[in-house]
C-alpha cells in the first residue's frame, strides 16, 4: 500500500487521505452511466420483451429495426430535422453572439438573456406554445415546423459557446483585416471565423443532438411521416414492451456520444 | 518597396463626445506630406481615439477629415487605404507570416507572381527575408512587429498609423526599433501618424509632435522646440522633468526673489512662471558668464545614479530645485555634499517663461 502514502498532487495531501473522495466519485460515474449502458445489453437479447440480464443472446431486434420501414423512416426524419437545425441554430447562433459582443448597445445584457430563455423555461411550455401556434398556420406534422421548434431549443447552446469563444477572440485582429482593405463580412470569413471554428463546430454537433435526443417538443408537433425517432420510441414503450427500443437506444447512444466524444476532440486539438 | 507620392491629412473641427466626456474636443491638425507625426499625450488624452478616428473606426461626431483632397470622414475603414500597425501587432494566427504579409493583396485582387515579389520584398524591408513560411506562434515579439509592420506597407500605403506599436517590446529592443522605423521612413516617405505615451520614443522618432491632453491639442511643433520651448505647464510636466519657479513680471522685466533674470522672448500677457529642466542647470565653480542667471541654495540631498547625478537644492524662499549634472570625473558636483552651498547657473537662452496657471 505504498500508493496510499504518496501525495496526491503538489500539496501533502496523500492518496490514502484522498480515498473517500476517489470511491465517492466513482459511485457517482456509475450512477450516471450504469442507466445508460444497461440497455445495451438489452438490445442483444433473443427474448420477446425487454429482460436485464438477457438469458440468450442475438441480434434479431437489430434485424427488426432494420426491416422496419416505419423505424427506418422515423430515423431518417431524425437525422434530417437534426441536420436542418443544425443549419438553422448555428448560423443564426453565431451570428447573435458575434452582434452581442461587438455591440456597445446598453440593452446587450437583456438580449443576450432573452436569447437563451429557452433553456431556462421548461420544454413543455415550448412544445406547448408552438403547437398552438403550428396549428393555427397549419404547421404541425410538417419538417419546417419541427426544425423552427428544434432550432429555438439549441440557439442558446450556440450563443453560449460562441459568445464563450469570442471572449478570447482579440477584436485587433479584425480590425487589423478591416484597415487592410476587408469589409466588415470579409474579415469575419477570413480572420473571426478560423480563430472560433472549433468552437463553431462545436456548438453545430451540439444542435444536431439537441435536435436528435428530443423527446417533448417533438411529441407536440411531429407526427404521420414526420413522426421523430424519439417520439416512436416513446410510443412503442407505450403500447408494447419491445426489445427494438433497446436496440435503437443503443444506436442513438453510440451516435451521440460518438459527437460527444469529437466535440471534446475538438476542443483539445485547439492549440 | 520604393518610395512614392505621399498623401497629406487634413484635420479640422473634429470632436468626438462620450457621455459627457470630449474624447477630441475641436482638434485641429495638419499633417505634411510625408512627413513622421507622433501624436503624444498621457492615457486617455485622445490620442488614440484621433488615430482610430484616422483608419475609421471611431466616427467623430463633428468635423472633418481629409486624406490629400479627398474627405474621408464617412468612408469606412476597408476603403481608406491605409497601413495600420496595432499595439499588440494583430498577426493572423492561423496563417503563415507569407500569408499575413500577403493578405492586403489577396483582397486588392494582386496577381499571384506579383504578390508574392511585393510580400518578398517587404519581409527583405524589414529584415525577416526568408522568414515567409514560419508560423506567427514560431516569432518572437521583435519578430512580429516586423510581419506587422510589413503587412501593413506591401500594398504601399500612402498613409501609414501606428498605434504605439513597440510598447510590448522590451527597452534595448524598443531602442533599437525606433531607430529602424525611423530609416522605413525615410526610404518609404509615407504620412506616417504614430501614436504613443513615451516622451522619448515621440523626441527620437518625430518630424514632429503633436502633444494631446483632455482631447485637446496642447501644442503642435518639432522636437526640440516642444521640449525648449514647452507652451504650457501640462507640455513642460508630461515632456521630460520640470521644476517651476514663480516669477513677478514688471512689463517686458521677470524677477524672481528679487533679482532680474536674464530671459528669451516673453509671453503676451499674465503671470508667469520659469521653466527650468535640471540638466539645464549648472554648478558654478567660478564666475558667471554675463548671461547666466545664478541661483544660489543648499544642498538637502544628493542621489547618485551611474550616468548622472541628481542634486535637490533648496534656494533662500524655501523652493526646491532640481539640478541633473554628468559624473565625468572633475565635475563640480563631485565635490558637493549634503549641506553645501551651490551657485546655480541658467543660461538666458535655457529660461524659458510660460504662462503660469493659478492651481
Amino acid at each position: 500500500m505504498n500508493w496510499l502514502n504518496r501525495p496526491a498532487s503538489e500539496t501533502q495531501i496523500t492518496h490514502g487521505q484522498r480515498l473517500w473522495l476517489y470511491i465517492l466519485a466513482t459511485v457517482i460515474m456509475i450512477l450516471l452511466v450504469a442507466p445508460t449502458v444497461i440497455v445495451i445489453p438489452m438490445s442483444f437479447s433473443a427474448s420477446q420483451y425487454l429482460e436485464f440480464p438477457p438469458r440468450e443472446w442475438s441480434l434479431r431486434w437489430y434485424e427488426h429495426y432494420l426491416n422496419s420501414p416505419e423505424w427506418i423512416q422515423a430515423t431518417w426524419t431524425s437525422l434530417k430535422a437534426g441536420f436542418f437545425t443544425m443549419c438553422v441554430a448555428t448560423p443564426i447562433g453565431t451570428a447573435a453572439a458575434y452582434g452581442l459582443f461587438v455591440t456597445k448597445h446598453p440593452l446587450s445584457r437583456m438580449f443576450y438573456v432573452l436569447l437563451i430563455t429557452p433553456i431556462m423555461i421548461p420544454v413543455i411550455l415550448i412544445a406547448i406554445a408552438a403547437f398552438y401556434v403550428f396549428v393555427q398556420i397549419r404547421m404541425v406534422n410538417s419538417m419546417f415546423g419541427l426544425v423552427i421548434a428544434h432550432s429555438i431549443l439549441a440557439l442558446p447552446l450556440v450563443l453560449i459557446v460562441i459568445s464563450a469563444a469570442l471572449k478570447s477572440f482579440d477584436m485587433n485582429l479584425e480590425m487589423a483585416a478591416r484597415s487592410l482593405g476587408a469589409s466588415r463580412f470579409t474579415a469575419f470569413m477570413d480572420v473571426t471565423l478560423p480563430q472560433i471554428r472549433f468552437s463553431v463546430l462545436t456548438a453545430a454537433l451540439l444542435s444536431f443532438l439537441t435536435s436528435f435526443d428530443e423527446v417533448i417538443v417533438a411529441m407536440f408537433v411531429s407526427g404521420g411521416d414526420n413522426s421523430t425517432l424519439t417520439r416512436n420510441m416513446f410510443n412503442a414503450l407505450r403500447d408494447q414492451i419491445d426489445p427494438t427500443i433497446a436496440s435503437i437506444s443503443t444506436i442513438m447512444i453510440v451516435i451521440s456520444s460518438s459527437l460527444l466524444i469529437l466535440t471534446q476532440l475538438f476542443r483539445k486539438s485547439r492549440d | 518597396m520604393s518610395k512614392q507620392q505621399a498623401l497629406p491629412i487634413s484635420i479640422s473641427g473634429l470632436t468626438k463626445v462620450y457621455g459627457d466626456i470630449f474624447a477630441l474636443n475641436d482638434v485641429d491638425l495638419e499633417v505634411q506630406s510625408g512627413e513622421f507625426l507622433t501624436l503624444l499625450g498621457p492615457s486617455g488624452s485622445g490620442k488614440t481615439t484621433l488615430l482610430m478616428a484616422l483608419a475609421g473606426f471611431t466616427r467623430p461626431d463633428f468635423g472633418s477629415i481629409r486624406f490629400g483632397e479627398d474627405e474621408i470622414i464617412s468612408m469606412p475603414p476597408h476603403k481608406r487605404g491605409v497601413g495600420m500597425v496595432f499595439q499588440n501587432y494583430a498577426l493572423f494566427p492561423h496563417m503563415t507570416v507569407a500569408a499575413n504579409v500577403g493578405y492586403p493583396l489577396k483582397l486588392r485582387k494582386t496577381p499571384k507572381a506579383e504578390a508574392e515579389k511585393l510580400v518578398a520584398d517587404a519581409l527583405e524591408t524589414v529584415q525577416l527575408g526568408g522568414y515567409g513560411e514560419r508560423r506567427i506562434s514560431q516569432l518572437s515579439g521583435g519578430q512580429k512587429q516586423r510581419v506587422a509592420l510589413a503587412r501593413a506597407i506591401v500594398f504601399s500605403p500612402r498613409i501609414l498609423l501606428m498605434d504605439e506599436p513597440l510598447s510590448a517590446l522590451d527597452k534595448n529592443l524598443r531602442e533599437h526599433m525606433q531607430i529602424e522605423l525611423r530609416h522605413l521612413h525615410e526610404k518609404l516617405g509615407m504620412t506616417t501618424v504614430y501614436v504613443t505615451h513615451d516622451q522619448r520614443e515621440a523626441l527620437t522618432m518625430s518630424d514632429r509632435i503633436a502633444v494631446i491632453n483632455h482631447g485637446r491639442l496642447m501644442q503642435l511643433d518639432t522636437p526640440r522646440t516642444i521640449y525648449e520651448r514647452p507652451a504650457n505647464r501640462f507640455i513642460a510636466e508630461f515632456i521630460g522633468e520640470s521644476t517651476f519657479l514663480q516669477v513677478e513680471r514688471d512689463g517686458d522685466r521677470v524677477s524672481f526673489s528679487g533679482t532680474e533674470l536674464k530671459t528669451g522672448a516673453l509671453p503676451a500677457a499674465g503671470k508667469l512662471a520659469l521653466v527650468v529642466r535640471p540638466e539645464r542647470l549648472s554648478v558654478l565653480d567660478g564666475p558667471p558668464t554675463p548671461d547666466t542667471n545664478v541661483f544660489s541654495g543648499t544642498v538637502r540631498d544628493l542621489v547618485y545614479q551611474g550616468d548622472t547625478v541628481l542634486a535637490y537644492v533648496t534656494l533662500a524662499d524655501g523652493t526646491d530645485l532640481t539640478v541633473r549634472a554628468g559624473t565625468r570625473t572633475g565635475e563640480p558636483i563631485e565635490k558637493a555634499s549634503i549641506g553645501d552651498r551651490l551657485e546655480l547657473g541658467l543660461k538666458s537662452a535655457d529660461a524659458v517663461l510660460i504662462p503660469r496657471e493659478e492651481a
